[in-house]
Protein backbone atom coordinates (compact mmCIF):
# COMPACT_ATOMS: atom_id res chain seq x y z
CA UNK A 1 0.00 0.00 0.00
CA UNK A 2 1.61 3.19 -0.72
CA UNK A 3 1.01 6.18 0.75
CA UNK A 4 0.59 9.58 -0.62
CA UNK A 5 -0.07 11.52 3.04
CA UNK A 6 1.35 10.38 6.68
CA UNK A 7 0.61 13.17 8.99
CA UNK A 8 2.06 12.31 12.63
CA UNK A 9 1.08 14.00 15.48
CA UNK A 10 0.58 17.51 13.75
CA UNK A 11 0.27 20.48 15.79
CA UNK A 12 -0.19 24.19 15.18
CA UNK A 13 -0.60 27.06 17.63
CA UNK A 14 -1.63 30.41 16.82
CA UNK A 15 -0.23 33.15 18.50
CA UNK A 16 -3.22 36.02 18.80
CA UNK A 17 -3.55 39.53 20.09
CA UNK A 18 -1.40 42.77 19.84
CA UNK A 19 1.50 41.27 21.78
CA UNK A 20 0.87 37.64 20.62
CA UNK A 21 0.82 36.89 24.18
CA UNK A 22 -2.13 34.18 23.83
CA UNK A 23 -2.19 30.94 21.85
CA UNK A 24 -5.16 29.35 20.22
CA UNK A 25 -5.08 25.64 19.13
CA UNK A 26 -5.77 25.53 15.60
CA UNK A 27 -4.77 21.61 14.98
CA UNK A 28 -3.94 19.36 17.54
CA UNK A 29 -2.38 16.00 17.62
CA UNK A 30 -3.56 15.25 14.14
CA UNK A 31 -2.45 11.81 12.92
CA UNK A 32 -3.77 10.54 9.50
CA UNK A 33 -2.62 7.99 7.01
CA UNK A 34 -3.79 8.84 2.80
CA UNK A 35 -3.29 5.53 0.44
CA UNK A 36 -2.26 6.56 -3.16
CA UNK A 37 -4.78 7.06 -6.18
CA UNK A 38 -7.60 7.87 -3.63
CA UNK A 39 -9.83 10.64 -3.02
CA UNK A 40 -10.11 11.57 0.50
CA UNK A 41 -12.03 14.18 2.22
CA UNK A 42 -11.25 16.24 5.05
CA UNK A 43 -14.59 17.13 6.49
CA UNK A 44 -15.43 19.38 9.17
CA UNK A 45 -17.12 22.60 10.55
CA UNK A 46 -15.94 25.75 10.07
CA UNK A 47 -12.55 26.58 11.87
CA UNK A 48 -12.63 22.48 12.61
CA UNK A 49 -8.81 22.72 11.37
CA UNK A 50 -9.05 21.62 7.87
CA UNK A 51 -7.47 24.68 5.96
CA UNK A 52 -4.63 24.60 8.50
CA UNK A 53 -4.39 21.42 7.83
CA UNK A 54 -3.92 21.53 4.15
CA UNK A 55 -1.88 24.82 4.29
CA UNK A 56 0.94 23.42 6.94
CA UNK A 57 0.96 20.21 4.27
CA UNK A 58 1.93 22.54 1.59
CA UNK A 59 4.28 24.57 3.33
CA UNK A 60 2.25 28.03 3.76
CA UNK A 61 2.18 27.78 7.77
CA UNK A 62 4.89 25.86 10.13
CA UNK A 63 4.01 23.26 12.01
CA UNK A 64 4.33 24.02 16.19
CA UNK A 65 5.01 19.98 16.64
CA UNK A 66 4.79 17.04 14.92
CA UNK A 67 5.68 16.16 11.31
CA UNK A 68 3.74 14.90 8.21
CA UNK A 69 5.35 13.21 4.32
CA UNK A 70 4.07 13.76 1.22
CA UNK A 71 4.84 10.71 -1.21
CA UNK A 72 7.57 9.93 1.37
CA UNK A 73 9.16 13.32 1.18
CA UNK A 74 9.48 15.33 4.68
CA UNK A 75 7.02 18.18 3.94
CA UNK A 76 10.06 20.67 4.79
CA UNK A 77 11.82 18.92 1.56
CA UNK A 78 11.12 21.72 -1.04
CA UNK A 79 11.72 18.49 -4.07
CA UNK A 80 8.36 17.43 -2.38
CA UNK A 81 6.69 20.68 -3.91
CA UNK A 82 7.64 19.59 -7.46
CA UNK A 83 5.06 16.82 -7.04
CA UNK A 84 2.29 18.77 -5.24
CA UNK A 85 -0.46 20.49 -6.60
CA UNK A 86 -2.40 23.33 -4.58
CA UNK A 87 -5.42 25.49 -5.20
CA UNK A 88 -6.88 27.45 -2.16
CA UNK A 89 -10.71 28.27 -1.17
CA UNK A 90 -11.63 31.06 -3.16
CA UNK A 91 -8.93 31.08 -5.04
CA UNK A 92 -7.50 34.54 -6.62
CA UNK A 93 -5.33 35.65 -9.15
CA UNK A 94 -2.53 38.40 -10.55
CA UNK A 95 -5.48 40.85 -12.55
CA UNK A 96 -2.94 41.69 -14.59
CA UNK A 97 -2.65 38.55 -16.22
CA UNK A 98 -4.47 36.27 -18.90
CA UNK A 99 -5.48 32.67 -17.97
CA UNK A 100 -3.07 31.88 -20.65
CA UNK A 101 -0.14 33.77 -19.44
CA UNK A 102 -0.54 32.75 -15.82
CA UNK A 103 -0.91 29.06 -16.69
CA UNK A 104 2.63 29.47 -18.63
CA UNK A 105 4.55 31.58 -15.47
CA UNK A 106 3.83 28.13 -13.04
CA UNK A 107 4.68 25.92 -15.91
CA UNK A 108 8.16 28.05 -15.67
CA UNK A 109 8.06 27.82 -11.86
CA UNK A 110 8.08 23.81 -12.24
CA UNK A 111 11.19 24.32 -14.77
CA UNK A 112 8.92 23.20 -17.92
CA UNK A 113 9.84 25.38 -20.22
CA UNK A 114 9.96 23.89 -23.83
CA UNK A 115 6.55 21.89 -22.55
CA UNK A 116 5.12 25.23 -21.17
CA UNK A 117 2.50 26.19 -24.17
CA UNK A 118 1.76 22.92 -24.71
CA UNK A 119 0.93 22.16 -20.75
CA UNK A 120 -0.99 25.11 -19.99
CA UNK A 121 -3.12 24.40 -23.13
CA UNK A 122 -3.65 21.01 -21.80
CA UNK A 123 -4.69 22.16 -18.18
CA UNK A 124 -7.39 24.67 -19.51
CA UNK A 125 -8.99 22.03 -21.74
CA UNK A 126 -8.92 19.75 -19.52
CA UNK A 127 -11.07 21.98 -16.43
CA UNK A 128 -13.14 23.34 -19.63
CA UNK A 129 -12.42 26.70 -20.03
CA UNK A 130 -13.36 28.16 -22.86
CA UNK A 131 -10.62 28.63 -25.39
CA UNK A 132 -11.91 32.34 -26.19
CA UNK A 133 -11.26 33.70 -22.27
CA UNK A 134 -7.72 32.29 -22.08
CA UNK A 135 -6.02 35.39 -23.50
CA UNK A 136 -8.79 37.94 -20.68
CA UNK A 137 -7.36 39.30 -18.21
CA UNK A 138 -8.49 37.61 -14.71
CA UNK A 139 -9.17 40.00 -13.25
CA UNK A 140 -12.87 39.82 -15.89
CA UNK A 141 -13.19 36.58 -14.68
CA UNK A 142 -16.46 34.87 -12.87
CA UNK A 143 -15.87 32.67 -9.61
CA UNK A 144 -16.70 30.05 -11.17
CA UNK A 145 -14.05 30.63 -13.99
CA UNK A 146 -11.13 31.53 -11.49
CA UNK A 147 -12.18 28.51 -9.51
CA UNK A 148 -11.38 26.26 -12.73
CA UNK A 149 -8.40 28.25 -13.21
CA UNK A 150 -7.08 27.37 -9.72
CA UNK A 151 -7.56 23.97 -10.81
CA UNK A 152 -5.62 23.87 -13.75
CA UNK A 153 -3.15 26.17 -12.34
CA UNK A 154 -3.05 23.30 -9.43
CA UNK A 155 -2.35 20.30 -12.11
CA UNK A 156 0.00 22.30 -14.06
CA UNK A 157 2.75 19.85 -13.47
CA UNK A 158 0.59 16.65 -13.38
CA UNK A 159 1.06 16.17 -9.85
CA UNK A 160 1.22 12.92 -7.71
CA UNK A 161 -0.77 14.75 -4.77
CA UNK A 162 -2.98 17.43 -5.12
CA UNK A 163 -4.54 19.16 -2.03
CA UNK A 164 -8.06 21.04 -2.98
CA UNK A 165 -9.08 23.28 0.07
CA UNK A 166 -13.13 23.43 -0.80
CA UNK A 167 -13.44 23.14 -3.92
CA UNK A 168 -17.37 23.74 -4.34
CA UNK A 169 -17.14 26.81 -2.55
CA UNK A 170 -19.37 29.62 -4.02
CA UNK A 171 -19.71 27.69 -7.22
CA UNK A 172 -23.76 27.74 -8.49
CA UNK A 173 -25.25 23.86 -8.91
CA UNK A 174 -24.04 23.51 -12.46
CA UNK A 175 -20.51 24.99 -11.83
CA UNK A 176 -20.52 22.40 -8.81
CA UNK A 177 -21.22 19.38 -10.80
CA UNK A 178 -18.84 20.17 -13.23
CA UNK A 179 -15.55 20.74 -10.67
CA UNK A 180 -17.10 17.43 -9.02
CA UNK A 181 -17.19 15.45 -12.34
CA UNK A 182 -13.50 16.59 -13.11
CA UNK A 183 -12.46 15.75 -9.41
CA UNK A 184 -13.92 12.23 -9.64
CA UNK A 185 -11.89 12.00 -13.15
CA UNK A 186 -8.48 12.40 -11.40
CA UNK A 187 -7.43 9.31 -9.84
CA UNK A 188 -7.99 7.71 -12.90
CA UNK A 189 -4.89 10.41 -13.79
CA UNK A 190 -2.78 8.77 -11.11
CA UNK A 191 -3.51 11.41 -9.10
CA UNK A 192 -4.75 11.36 -5.15
CA UNK A 193 -6.69 14.12 -4.09
CA UNK A 194 -6.61 15.46 -0.57
CA UNK A 195 -9.70 17.92 -0.33
CA UNK A 196 -11.53 19.89 2.33
CA UNK A 197 -15.13 20.63 2.35
CA UNK A 198 -17.82 20.82 4.83
CA UNK A 199 -20.46 20.21 1.99
CA UNK A 200 -21.66 17.00 3.18
CA UNK A 201 -23.50 15.63 -0.45
CA UNK A 202 -19.88 16.44 -2.36
CA UNK A 203 -17.95 14.13 0.24
CA UNK A 204 -20.87 11.19 -0.06
CA UNK A 205 -20.46 11.61 -3.88
CA UNK A 206 -17.11 11.86 -4.34
CA UNK A 207 -14.42 10.53 -1.60
CA UNK A 208 -13.25 6.79 -1.06
CA UNK A 209 -12.69 8.28 2.53
CA UNK A 210 -12.72 10.51 5.05
CA UNK A 211 -11.71 12.41 7.83
CA UNK A 212 -13.58 14.00 10.61
CA UNK A 213 -11.83 17.25 12.34
CA UNK A 214 -13.31 18.93 15.20
CA UNK A 215 -12.44 22.04 17.01
CA UNK A 216 -8.66 20.96 15.59
CA UNK A 217 -8.96 17.44 16.29
CA UNK A 218 -9.42 14.17 14.83
CA UNK A 219 -13.28 12.51 15.36
CA UNK A 220 -13.14 9.99 13.05
CA UNK A 221 -11.59 8.27 9.96
CA UNK A 222 -11.98 6.02 7.61
CA UNK A 223 -13.73 3.96 4.68
CA UNK A 224 -16.83 6.24 3.70
CA UNK A 225 -18.82 2.52 3.42
CA UNK A 226 -17.24 1.55 6.69
CA UNK A 227 -18.06 4.49 8.67
CA UNK A 228 -21.68 4.80 7.54
CA UNK A 229 -22.14 1.20 8.22
CA UNK A 230 -21.30 0.67 11.77
CA UNK A 231 -22.14 -2.17 14.56
CA UNK A 232 -23.98 0.54 15.65
CA UNK A 233 -26.79 1.33 13.71
CA UNK A 234 -26.62 -3.08 13.01
CA UNK A 235 -29.91 -2.81 10.65
CA UNK A 236 -31.13 -4.41 7.63
CA UNK A 237 -33.51 -3.69 5.10
CA UNK A 238 -35.75 -6.09 3.47
CA UNK A 239 -37.89 -5.72 0.38
CA UNK A 240 -40.70 -8.30 0.29
CA UNK A 241 -43.78 -9.11 -1.77
CA UNK A 242 -46.68 -11.37 -1.73
CA UNK A 243 -48.10 -10.40 2.11
CA UNK A 244 -50.20 -7.60 2.73
CA UNK A 245 -48.89 -5.06 6.09
CA UNK A 246 -52.37 -6.46 8.04
CA UNK A 247 -50.82 -10.32 7.76
CA UNK A 248 -47.30 -9.83 8.72
CA UNK A 249 -48.15 -7.15 11.27
CA UNK A 250 -50.33 -9.83 12.89
CA UNK A 251 -47.02 -12.35 12.60
CA UNK A 252 -45.01 -9.80 13.88
CA UNK A 253 -45.73 -7.40 16.49
CA UNK A 254 -43.92 -3.74 16.21
CA UNK A 255 -42.64 -3.97 12.49
CA UNK A 256 -42.16 -0.51 10.57
CA UNK A 257 -43.05 -1.31 7.52
CA UNK A 258 -44.09 1.15 4.36
CA UNK A 259 -45.64 0.66 0.92
CA UNK A 260 -43.18 1.28 -1.48
CA UNK A 261 -43.87 0.15 -5.46
CA UNK A 262 -41.28 -2.63 -5.47
CA UNK A 263 -42.78 -3.82 -2.53
CA UNK A 264 -42.91 -3.90 0.73
CA UNK A 265 -40.04 -2.17 2.86
CA UNK A 266 -39.10 -3.16 6.33
CA UNK A 267 -36.49 -2.13 8.94
CA UNK A 268 -34.98 -4.99 11.13
CA UNK A 269 -32.52 -5.67 13.37
CA UNK A 270 -29.94 -8.02 12.35
CA UNK A 271 -30.92 -10.91 14.89
CA UNK A 272 -34.76 -10.42 13.19
CA UNK A 273 -34.12 -11.27 10.30
CA UNK A 274 -34.42 -15.54 10.51
CA UNK A 275 -37.59 -14.92 12.33
CA UNK A 276 -39.04 -12.47 9.16
CA UNK A 277 -38.13 -14.64 6.90
CA UNK A 278 -39.96 -17.86 8.39
CA UNK A 279 -42.94 -15.63 8.80
CA UNK A 280 -42.90 -14.54 4.98
CA UNK A 281 -42.64 -18.51 4.02
CA UNK A 282 -45.60 -19.06 6.42
CA UNK A 283 -47.60 -16.36 4.42
CA UNK A 284 -46.48 -17.32 1.15
CA UNK A 285 -44.54 -14.17 0.12
CA UNK A 286 -41.31 -13.72 -1.41
CA UNK A 287 -38.13 -12.11 -0.56
CA UNK A 288 -36.27 -9.27 -2.99
CA UNK A 289 -33.69 -7.78 -1.41
CA UNK A 290 -31.64 -7.60 1.80
CA UNK A 291 -29.57 -4.92 2.25
CA UNK A 292 -27.42 -3.03 5.12
CA UNK A 293 -28.89 0.31 6.01
CA UNK A 294 -26.25 2.80 6.15
CA UNK A 295 -26.31 5.89 8.18
CA UNK A 296 -26.52 9.34 6.54
CA UNK A 297 -23.48 10.97 6.41
CA UNK A 298 -25.12 13.95 7.83
CA UNK A 299 -26.23 11.54 10.68
CA UNK A 300 -22.93 9.80 11.19
CA UNK A 301 -21.30 13.77 11.36
CA UNK A 302 -23.27 15.21 13.99
CA UNK A 303 -22.69 11.93 15.86
CA UNK A 304 -18.93 12.09 15.81
CA UNK A 305 -18.72 15.86 16.16
CA UNK A 306 -21.37 15.68 19.19
CA UNK A 307 -19.64 12.41 20.75
CA UNK A 308 -15.88 14.12 19.91
CA UNK A 309 -17.14 17.90 22.06
CA UNK A 310 -18.56 15.30 24.98
CA UNK A 311 -15.11 14.08 25.90
CA UNK B 1 16.67 30.36 -11.53
CA UNK B 2 13.47 30.28 -10.19
CA UNK B 3 13.90 34.08 -8.91
CA UNK B 4 14.98 34.88 -12.66
CA UNK B 5 11.18 34.02 -14.04
CA UNK B 6 9.72 35.70 -10.44
CA UNK B 7 11.74 38.62 -11.77
CA UNK B 8 10.33 38.41 -15.27
CA UNK B 9 6.74 38.08 -13.76
CA UNK B 10 7.38 41.12 -11.39
CA UNK B 11 8.65 43.29 -14.35
CA UNK B 12 5.50 42.47 -16.66
CA UNK B 13 3.28 43.62 -13.24
CA UNK B 14 4.98 46.64 -12.74
CA UNK B 15 5.13 47.40 -16.28
CA UNK B 16 1.40 46.84 -16.65
CA UNK B 17 0.97 49.07 -13.29
CA UNK B 18 -1.06 52.34 -14.01
CA UNK B 19 0.66 54.17 -10.91
CA UNK B 20 3.84 54.05 -12.82
CA UNK B 21 2.41 55.53 -15.88
CA UNK B 22 1.14 58.62 -13.90
CA UNK B 23 4.30 58.66 -12.21
CA UNK B 24 6.04 59.09 -15.21
CA UNK B 25 3.91 61.84 -16.80
CA UNK B 26 4.30 64.09 -13.71
CA UNK B 27 8.06 63.65 -14.14
CA UNK B 28 8.04 64.87 -17.82
CA UNK B 29 5.74 67.80 -16.56
CA UNK B 30 7.89 68.87 -14.20
CA UNK B 31 11.11 68.15 -16.40
CA UNK B 32 9.82 70.64 -19.32
CA UNK B 33 8.84 73.27 -16.68
CA UNK B 34 12.33 73.51 -16.20
CA UNK B 35 12.72 74.70 -19.64
CA UNK B 36 10.64 77.78 -18.68
CA UNK B 37 11.94 78.10 -15.15
CA UNK B 38 15.53 78.50 -16.59
CA UNK B 39 14.33 81.36 -18.40
CA UNK B 40 14.11 82.98 -15.22
CA UNK B 41 17.26 82.61 -13.51
CA UNK B 42 19.06 85.10 -16.28
CA UNK B 43 22.16 82.66 -18.34
CA UNK B 44 21.51 79.80 -15.84
CA UNK B 45 19.21 77.90 -17.87
CA UNK B 46 21.13 74.19 -18.20
CA UNK B 47 22.08 74.47 -14.17
CA UNK B 48 18.34 75.49 -13.26
CA UNK B 49 17.19 72.31 -15.67
CA UNK B 50 19.94 69.46 -14.47
CA UNK B 51 18.83 70.94 -10.90
CA UNK B 52 14.80 70.24 -10.90
CA UNK B 53 15.79 67.31 -13.96
CA UNK B 54 17.76 65.19 -11.51
CA UNK B 55 15.45 66.09 -8.23
CA UNK B 56 12.24 65.20 -9.77
CA UNK B 57 14.34 61.92 -11.10
CA UNK B 58 14.87 61.22 -7.32
CA UNK B 59 11.50 62.08 -6.42
CA UNK B 60 9.32 60.02 -8.38
CA UNK B 61 12.37 56.75 -8.76
CA UNK B 62 11.44 56.64 -5.02
CA UNK B 63 7.70 57.19 -5.19
CA UNK B 64 7.99 54.07 -7.54
CA UNK B 65 10.63 52.52 -5.26
CA UNK B 66 8.33 52.80 -2.09
CA UNK B 67 4.88 52.42 -3.32
CA UNK B 68 5.76 49.81 -5.61
CA UNK B 69 7.81 48.24 -3.44
CA UNK B 70 5.89 47.83 -0.62
CA UNK B 71 3.23 46.34 -2.64
CA UNK B 72 5.66 43.78 -3.89
CA UNK B 73 5.28 41.12 -0.94
CA UNK B 74 1.86 42.93 0.73
CA UNK B 75 -0.24 42.83 -1.94
CA UNK B 76 0.65 39.13 -2.47
CA UNK B 77 -0.27 38.21 0.62
CA UNK B 78 -3.67 40.37 1.13
CA UNK B 79 -4.90 39.31 -2.66
CA UNK B 80 -3.51 35.65 -1.42
CA UNK B 81 -1.79 35.04 -4.49
CA UNK B 82 1.28 34.06 -2.89
CA UNK B 83 -0.59 31.02 -1.52
CA UNK B 84 -0.32 29.15 -4.45
CA UNK B 85 3.02 30.53 -5.38
CA UNK B 86 4.70 29.02 -2.63
CA UNK B 87 2.98 25.61 -2.63
CA UNK B 88 5.16 25.35 -6.28
CA UNK B 89 8.50 24.04 -5.98
CA UNK B 90 9.78 27.76 -5.33
CA UNK B 91 11.83 28.79 -2.37
CA UNK B 92 10.57 32.09 0.11
CA UNK B 93 14.20 33.43 -0.70
CA UNK B 94 14.12 32.72 -4.31
CA UNK B 95 10.50 34.88 -4.23
CA UNK B 96 11.44 37.52 -2.34
CA UNK B 97 14.71 38.16 -4.46
CA UNK B 98 12.57 37.52 -7.89
CA UNK B 99 10.60 40.37 -6.97
CA UNK B 100 12.95 42.74 -5.84
CA UNK B 101 15.29 42.20 -9.06
CA UNK B 102 12.13 42.46 -10.58
CA UNK B 103 11.62 46.19 -9.38
CA UNK B 104 15.14 47.02 -9.82
CA UNK B 105 14.58 46.31 -13.57
CA UNK B 106 11.62 48.41 -13.66
CA UNK B 107 13.89 51.49 -11.95
CA UNK B 108 17.37 50.65 -14.50
CA UNK B 109 14.24 51.56 -17.09
CA UNK B 110 12.62 54.47 -15.65
CA UNK B 111 15.47 56.28 -14.25
CA UNK B 112 17.65 55.67 -17.42
CA UNK B 113 14.39 57.22 -19.19
CA UNK B 114 14.32 59.80 -16.85
CA UNK B 115 18.19 60.36 -17.16
CA UNK B 116 17.68 60.07 -21.37
CA UNK B 117 14.71 62.93 -20.59
CA UNK B 118 16.49 65.52 -18.96
CA UNK B 119 19.77 65.24 -21.17
CA UNK B 120 17.85 66.16 -23.55
CA UNK B 121 16.25 68.92 -22.10
CA UNK B 122 19.69 70.42 -21.54
CA UNK B 123 21.02 69.78 -24.86
CA UNK B 124 18.18 72.14 -26.03
CA UNK B 125 19.29 74.87 -23.91
CA UNK B 126 22.55 74.01 -26.05
CA UNK B 127 24.86 72.70 -23.00
CA UNK B 128 26.25 69.21 -24.32
CA UNK B 129 28.75 69.09 -21.70
CA UNK B 130 25.90 69.05 -18.82
CA UNK B 131 23.59 66.36 -21.21
CA UNK B 132 26.47 63.99 -20.71
CA UNK B 133 27.88 65.03 -17.21
CA UNK B 134 24.52 64.19 -15.27
CA UNK B 135 24.87 60.58 -15.76
CA UNK B 136 27.13 59.71 -13.10
CA UNK B 137 24.30 61.65 -10.48
CA UNK B 138 21.63 59.53 -12.85
CA UNK B 139 23.60 56.82 -11.83
CA UNK B 140 23.69 56.92 -8.20
CA UNK B 141 20.52 58.08 -7.86
CA UNK B 142 19.97 54.50 -9.29
CA UNK B 143 21.83 53.25 -6.51
CA UNK B 144 20.08 55.05 -3.94
CA UNK B 145 16.32 53.86 -5.34
CA UNK B 146 18.23 49.99 -5.20
CA UNK B 147 18.07 50.52 -1.45
CA UNK B 148 15.17 52.40 -0.67
CA UNK B 149 13.68 49.10 -2.91
CA UNK B 150 15.36 46.99 -0.52
CA UNK B 151 14.48 48.59 2.59
CA UNK B 152 11.00 48.86 1.18
CA UNK B 153 10.72 44.99 1.15
CA UNK B 154 12.18 44.17 4.49
CA UNK B 155 9.44 46.37 5.97
CA UNK B 156 6.83 44.79 3.83
CA UNK B 157 7.80 41.36 5.26
CA UNK B 158 6.33 42.05 8.49
CA UNK B 159 4.49 45.05 8.58
CA UNK B 160 1.25 46.49 6.87
CA UNK B 161 1.33 48.36 3.60
CA UNK B 162 0.55 51.59 5.22
CA UNK B 163 3.41 51.04 8.30
CA UNK B 164 6.06 49.65 5.67
CA UNK B 165 5.18 53.13 3.49
CA UNK B 166 6.25 55.21 6.51
CA UNK B 167 8.74 53.48 7.57
CA UNK B 168 10.50 53.58 4.32
CA UNK B 169 10.31 57.23 4.09
CA UNK B 170 11.79 58.16 7.32
CA UNK B 171 14.31 55.94 6.14
CA UNK B 172 14.52 57.99 2.86
CA UNK B 173 14.22 61.35 5.07
CA UNK B 174 16.71 60.15 7.55
CA UNK B 175 18.98 59.00 5.41
CA UNK B 176 19.38 62.46 3.57
CA UNK B 177 20.34 63.90 6.90
CA UNK B 178 22.81 61.18 8.51
CA UNK B 179 25.26 63.77 9.04
CA UNK B 180 23.00 65.44 11.23
CA UNK B 181 22.46 62.36 13.31
CA UNK B 182 26.39 62.03 13.98
CA UNK B 183 26.43 65.89 14.82
CA UNK B 184 23.45 65.27 17.47
CA UNK B 185 24.87 62.39 18.78
CA UNK B 186 28.57 64.33 19.44
CA UNK B 187 26.66 67.23 20.60
CA UNK B 188 24.31 65.54 22.93
CA UNK B 189 25.09 65.06 26.76
CA UNK B 190 23.47 62.15 27.38
CA UNK B 191 25.13 59.41 27.26
CA UNK B 192 21.98 56.46 26.16
CA UNK B 193 21.36 59.31 23.77
CA UNK B 194 24.74 59.55 22.13
CA UNK B 195 24.26 55.80 21.76
CA UNK B 196 21.28 55.88 20.12
CA UNK B 197 21.89 58.24 17.34
CA UNK B 198 25.47 56.93 17.19
CA UNK B 199 23.44 53.77 16.39
CA UNK B 200 21.05 55.25 13.91
CA UNK B 201 23.79 57.16 11.95
CA UNK B 202 25.72 53.72 11.86
CA UNK B 203 22.41 51.63 11.11
CA UNK B 204 20.83 53.89 8.47
CA UNK B 205 21.83 54.37 5.01
CA UNK B 206 23.43 57.54 4.12
CA UNK B 207 22.02 58.82 0.90
CA UNK B 208 24.18 61.92 1.31
CA UNK B 209 26.43 59.95 -0.14
CA UNK B 210 24.82 59.58 -3.66
CA UNK B 211 23.68 63.07 -3.83
CA UNK B 212 25.86 64.63 -6.79
CA UNK B 213 23.47 66.49 -8.35
CA UNK B 214 24.70 69.73 -7.50
CA UNK B 215 28.35 68.79 -8.65
CA UNK B 216 26.17 67.16 -11.68
CA UNK B 217 24.89 70.55 -12.06
CA UNK B 218 28.23 72.12 -12.02
CA UNK B 219 29.03 70.09 -15.34
CA UNK B 220 31.55 68.10 -12.87
CA UNK B 221 31.71 64.06 -12.86
CA UNK B 222 32.39 62.15 -10.25
CA UNK B 223 35.58 60.19 -9.93
CA UNK B 224 35.86 56.69 -11.19
CA UNK B 225 36.88 55.27 -7.34
CA UNK B 226 34.26 57.50 -5.94
CA UNK B 227 31.39 55.59 -7.99
CA UNK B 228 32.90 52.11 -7.28
CA UNK B 229 33.43 52.81 -3.79
CA UNK B 230 29.73 54.24 -3.54
CA UNK B 231 28.61 51.40 -5.37
CA UNK B 232 30.48 49.05 -3.37
CA UNK B 233 28.78 50.55 0.05
CA UNK B 234 25.55 50.16 -1.81
CA UNK B 235 25.65 46.61 -2.77
CA UNK B 236 26.82 45.65 0.93
CA UNK B 237 23.86 47.31 2.16
CA UNK B 238 21.11 45.59 -0.27
CA UNK B 239 22.74 42.28 0.66
CA UNK B 240 22.31 43.00 4.40
CA UNK B 241 18.68 44.37 4.03
CA UNK B 242 18.00 41.54 1.29
CA UNK B 243 19.36 38.81 3.72
CA UNK B 244 16.97 40.29 6.59
CA UNK B 245 13.81 40.33 4.42
CA UNK B 246 14.84 36.65 4.00
CA UNK B 247 15.34 35.53 7.24
CA UNK B 248 11.94 37.33 8.34
CA UNK B 249 10.16 36.02 5.46
CA UNK B 250 11.34 32.25 6.21
CA UNK B 251 9.33 32.24 9.38
CA UNK B 252 6.58 33.75 8.63
CA UNK B 253 3.18 32.25 8.52
CA UNK B 254 0.44 32.86 5.66
CA UNK B 255 -2.48 32.21 7.69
Amino acid sequence: MKLAVEIENLTKDYKIGFWHKHTVRALDNLNLKVEAGQIFGLLGPNGAGKTTTIKLLVGLIKPTAGNARILGRDIKDIETHQKIGYCPENPYFYDYLTAYELMLYFAELFGLTKDAKKRAEKMLNLVGLHESDWHKPLRSFSKGMLQRVGLAQSLINEPEVVFLDEPMSGLDPIGRREIRELIARLPKRGITVFMSTHILSDIEVLCDSVAILNRGKLAAVGKLDELLFTKETNELEVILRGVTVEALSNEMKSLRVLEKPSGLQIRIKEYELVELISVIKKLGGSVVSVQPVKMSLEDFFVKETAKQEAK
Amino acid sequence: MKWLIVAKNTFRETIRDRVLYNLILFFLLITASALFLGDLTGGNEARTTVNIGLSATLIFGVLIAIFVGVGLVSKEIEKRTIYVILAKRVTRAEFLLGKYLGLCTVLLLNTGLMGIGVSVVVFTVGDLMRAISIWGAVFLIYMELCIITAVALVFSTFSSPILSTIFSFSVFVIGHFSSALKDIAQSIGSTSAKVFFTSLYYLLPNFSLFSITTQAAHGNLPTVSYLISVTTYAIFYILILISLAIIIFQNRDFR
